[in-house]
């Protein structure tokens, strides 16, 4: 059993760095928000479930839920106001973008701040 | 064995956040080190999870939890003063 | 020997944000960068061995001084702009 959590924690450990070089490599700020709010609440769950795994007899299962139950609900909604700010002060999109669909509402509902 | 995966796991976290912390120094715009710093707090709760295995004291968990409240509040913040001001 | 790796790097990463901070023309860039120097300090005071300073470094250091640094920055680019 102890292993079995070893080894969920190694996975998990490996998704927060793929997010990391993610934040570090991606060109643009979207994609940067992207690499680094999918891989790191992934792999911030496969750590945590891999330590309370580890060690059932400690008693620590419940908090860590709640901890997992925090992580899933908030850094989702965090990334997402962030997104929307940094697109409503203008900042540029990379230059192989195909679409963009926030500015196309934003020209047709003029008037009214979405 | 187990602990040995375990501490590797711990160490490939901390290269995470030294990776996250040079997108903070080199990032072009606000957002981008608004972004590094999102994604900092919640490796480093991870890596506060794992130092309160590694101590193997419970108590450390609580320290967690408002980290990562304090954390969203933080970046919340940020936002709403980028979008109009606080 | 893992915690002292930990506490080495961190530190390190501390003393280079600490140095950005001081060099950066953009208050907002300076503010956020300040606020990943207090997020650190508390893992720090955790690997030591105090879990509530670290709390209470996590709460204010990180939460109130970054909130009450924005609404000051805030209060005085509109003092700016009327004038």
């Amino acid at each position: 059993m102890e292993l079995t959590g070893a080894i969920i924690t190694l996975i998990g450990s490996l998704f927060l760095f793929l997010g990391a070089l993610g934040i570090f490599r991606m060109p643009d700020v979207y994609n940067r928000m992207q690499a680094g709010t999918k891989a790191t609440t992934l792999g911030t769950i496969l750590f945590l479930f891999g330590i309370s795994i580890g060690h059932l007899e400690c008693g620590c299962f419940g908090k860590i839920s709640i901890l997992i139950l925090f992580v899933i609900f908030t850094n989702p909604v965090s990334s997402n106001a962030l997104a929307r700010a940094s697109h409503y002060v203008g900042i540029k999109l990379t230059d192989k973008t195909v679409k963009d669909d926030l500015k196309k509402d934003n020209i047709e509902n003029k008037g009214e701040k979405i | 064995m187990a602990n040995i995966i375990y501490n590797i796991a711990g160490m490939i976290s901390l290269v995470a956040i030294v990776l996250t912390f040079i997108r903070m120094i080199l990032g072009p715009t606000v957002a981008d080190r608004a972004v590094a710093l999102d994604g900092m707090t919640i490796i480093a709760i991870s890596l506060i999870v794992f130092i309160a295995y590694s101590f193997n004291r419970i108590i450390y968990l609580d320290v967690a939890i408002v980290y990562a409240l304090i954390s969203f509040v933080g970046i919340v913040a940020i936002a709403r003063y980028l979008e109009r001001g606080i | 020997m893992i915690s002292v790796i930990m506490i080495v790097v961190l530190g390190v990463i501390m003393i280079v944000a600490g140095i950005i901070a001081l060099h950066l023309k953009n208050l907002l860039a300076a503010i956020i960068t300040a606020g990943t120097i207090s997020l650190l300090a508390s893992v720090i005071y955790l690997i030591l061995g105090s879990p509530d300073v670290a709390m209470t470094e996590a709460s204010i250091g990180s939460g109130l001084t970054t909130i009450i640094f924005l609404y000051a920055l805030n209060k005085v680019q509109k003092e700016d702009k009327n004038d």
